[in-house]
Order: structure tokens, then sequence, then C-alpha cells
């Protein structure tokens, strides 16, 4: 079971951050991150991309879930 | 890479136009200017009554509406709202006080940079500082809380006013108010202005640019993404300036601006830590209000009623300098921002310690 980071309804840069929190703290290899808008989904991707971790993007209805694995 | 290219390009065109605006008629240094443009706004609508900043500035129309329709065409048009209204109606107004006292928003603020006004110079730190100070507070965990989805209509509601502001102008019906003289009667046609905004609000929607969130980024992250837009946006409105004969490099007798340096830098860190808590620099509340975010409306009410606020009461800074009036709308702005991110921070530690608590308890 991966660690899940519920970040619907926020606006960055608070997604980003509790991604990168999660991601530093990641106990796991794979971390889910959920967001609802397009610039957080962005935004998270570069953010866990730059911290080296492979990112595949899943469409949730109207929220995105971001796969994150290192 | 392409995104970088991307930005750096949208920053340029931002740039490149506010020179040609300037030339065609907009007040100097006032290509965009979305604080200036917005207090137009509020006083072609006779909201405030200052006589020489009143004209519906169709930038702020096409900015909107550009950034509308391209997030139709992207599917990223998305109702949301209901993220603290209130604060964010308060958030607006602070911002346009502190940007009413240096006389431009942040990305006036570069334009008057890159026209040779050091009084931006002296501004430009005061905005880093307030930026810096409103990441302290995110990093506390500041938030103004989850935003939800919403009818369709309440995201309609800021593309649609855009849309009947244009029909205003043109109609120019008698209870519209127009400036005679002074910047507000100052402004490049109508096919200029409305079109420079149009492309502006598309190519924002796409790359994200933001004034703030080029500086907050890099402070909190070390992201140096939108920063390049910002400083395109710098580097291509200062050779535009070279080339046409405007850059005019100096402190005194800059145009629609002051040398007050203690109330430039204050005020721009009004800005700045309002800009942070509130997501977005003024600009950025504009293309999130076409993709349909309730609370970027409100934040855009907030500096409209910021606006008439500031000149009905005579506290809006002028090139004769700042009221003591204006000063002391500086500080109480510091520290109503100073409570609200203290106050949205300490509501969020008490639920989580509350929680690990009630953890504890079961």
């Amino acid at each position: 079971m991966s660690e899940i980071v519920d970040c619907r309804g926020l606006s960055c840069p608070e997604p980003v951050m509790q991604a990168r929190q999660a991601l530093q703290q990641a106990p796991e290899d794979t971390v889910t991150v959920i967001v609802s808008n397009a610039v957080a989904r962005d935004n998270v991707s570069r953010a866990a991309n730059s911290m080296g971790w492979q990112v595949t993007v899943e469409e949730d209805g109207e929220d995105f879930k971001l796969n994150l694995n290192k | 890479m392409r995104d970088r290219l991307f930005i750096i390009i949208a920053g340029a065109v931002v740039g490149l136009l506010a020179v040609i605006l300037v030339m065609q008629g907009n007040p100097v240094n006032m290509g965009f200017c979305i604080a200036c443009f917005i207090r137009d706004i509020a006083g072609g609508l006779g909201l405030h009554r200052a006589a020489v900043v009143q004209f519906l500035r169709p930038e702020i129309m096409g900015l909107v509406i550009g950034a509308f329709i391209t997030a139709l065409y992207v599917r990223e048009f998305k109702a949301t709202g209901g993220s603290s209204p209130v604060l964010r109606f308060a958030l607006g107004m602070l911002m346009m006080a502190g940007a009413l006292i240096f006389l431009g928003c942040p990305l006036r603020m570069v334009l008057r940079l890159a026209g040779g006004d050091w009084n931006a110079l002296v501004a430009l730190p005061g905005y880093v500082v307030g930026v810096w100070l409103g990441t302290l507070f995110l990093r506390r965990g500041f938030t103004l809380g989850r935003s939800q989805e919403q009818s369709p209509v309440n995201g309609y509601a800021g593309p649609f006013l855009a849309v009947v502001l244009i029909i205003l102008l043109i109609a120019a019906p008698a209870f519209i108010f127009f400036s005679e003289e002074g910047p507000g009667s100052m402004s490049a046609p109508l096919i200029l202005t409305l079109g420079a905004g149009l492309l502006v609000g598309v190519l924002a929607q796409r790359t994200r640019l933001c004034t703030m969130g080029a500086i907050r980024d890099i402070l909190l992250f070390k992201d140096f993404h939108l920063f390049y837009g910002l400083a395109a946006i710098f580097v291509i409105a200062l050779i535009g300036n070279l080339f046409t004969g405007q850059f005019m490099p100096g402190f005194a007798g800059q145009p629609v601006a002051h040398s007050d340096s203690i109330w430039n830098f204050l005020g721009m860190t009004v800005v700045g830590l309002a800009a942070v808590l509130a997501g977005g620099c003024p600009m950025r509340q504009l293309i999130l209000t076409g993709e349909g975010q309730g609370d970027a409306l409100i934040t855009v009410f907030g500096m409209a009623a910021g606006a008439a606020f500031m000149h009905n009461f005579g506290l809006a800074g002028s090139p004769a300098g700042v009221s003591p009036a204006g000063q002391w709308i500086v500080i109480i702005s510091l520290v109503v921002l100073t409570v609200i991110g203290f106050g949205n921070t300490a509501i969020r530690s008490r639920s989580t310690a509350q929680n690990s608590e009630q953890a504890k308890a079961s």
C-alpha cells in the first residue's frame, strides 16, 4: 500500500510542498498524489522529476492521480 | 527544456507588447500594469472619483477572455471556489493598497525598471522581502483551505463580466467615466490594447507566468522556471526601450512615480506578502479568473474595492509622494497581513494537534 497525499482543492505551491515532503520522508518507493487542477499536476510532476522520481499521470474523473515511483 | 523556452518566449512577448503599447499611447512605463488598470476600471465605473484615472482598460478584459478561451480549448476550465472568500477579498484589497502606494503592480515594477526608473530598483528588494515573508508563512503551514468544485455558472461569471465591460467601453453610456486628462486619458487604440490582453492571456494561461511565483519558487524550491519568464519581460522591455528612446534613467521626474524610497520599498513588501498569501500576483489572479476560479475573481473584486478605497480617501501615492495617511495604510496592511498569516497557520496546526491527540486517545 503506497502512501497517498490528497491535495484536491489545494492550489500551488501547497501540493508541491506536501508532495516534496512526502517524497523526502517516503519509506517506500511509491507515493500517490491526488490533485484537482492542471497547474498542480504539472508542478508536482516537475518537482518529482527533479527529485529523481518517475511520474505517471492518471485521470480520475475531474482529478488527476499522480503515481510517483523511485 | 521546451517548457523553459516557451515561458521565455511568453515573457519576451509581454515585454515587447508593453513597449509597443506605450509607443502607441499608453502612459509611460505602463504598457501593462494590472493594478493601475483595475484601478482605472474601478474609476470608469464610478467607484472612485479620481478624475485622472478613470478608464475601462481593455487589457484587463483581454487577459481574462484570452485565458478563458485557452482554458476551454485545453480542457482546463473548471469552476471552483469557496476557499476563504472573505480573506481573499481582503488580500486583494491589501495587494492593491501596496501597489497604489508604489504606483504599480509587480509587472509595472519590472517595466519601470526596464524604463530606467530607479525607484523601481528600491521597490524590488521590498517586493522580494514581502515574498520571502510569505514563504515563511507557507513553511509554517499557511493555507486558505481547499476549494470546491462549483456549478459552471460560477466560473463563467468572470469572463461574462469582462465581455460586459468591453460592451460598456464601446457603447460609452453617460454613467461610465472617461478621464479627459492624466494617465486615464492615455491609451493605445482598442484593437492593440484588447489584442495584447488576449495574446498575453493565452500565453500566461499556458505558461502559468506569475511575477510572485517567479520569486517564491526560487525561495521555496530553488526552482527558476517562472523566473525565466519574468527575466525575459525585463530584458526585452529594456532592449525595446533602449531602441525606441524610451529609456530614461534616474530617480526624479519619472512618469506616474514618486521617490519616497521607504514607502516604495514597503508598499511592494505589502504586495509581495499579500500575493503569496493569495496564491498569485495581480496578473495571475486575472488568468485564474479566466480558468473559472471564483476565488481569484473574489480577489480581483477585492483589488477593485481596494482601489476605490485608496482613491476615495486620498491614500494612494501620487507623483507628489505618499501622504501620512497613506503611510499609515502601509503599516496597517503589514499588520493585517501578519494576522492573516499567523491566523490561518494556527487553525491548521491546532487541528493537526487535535487529530493526533484524538488518534492517541483512540
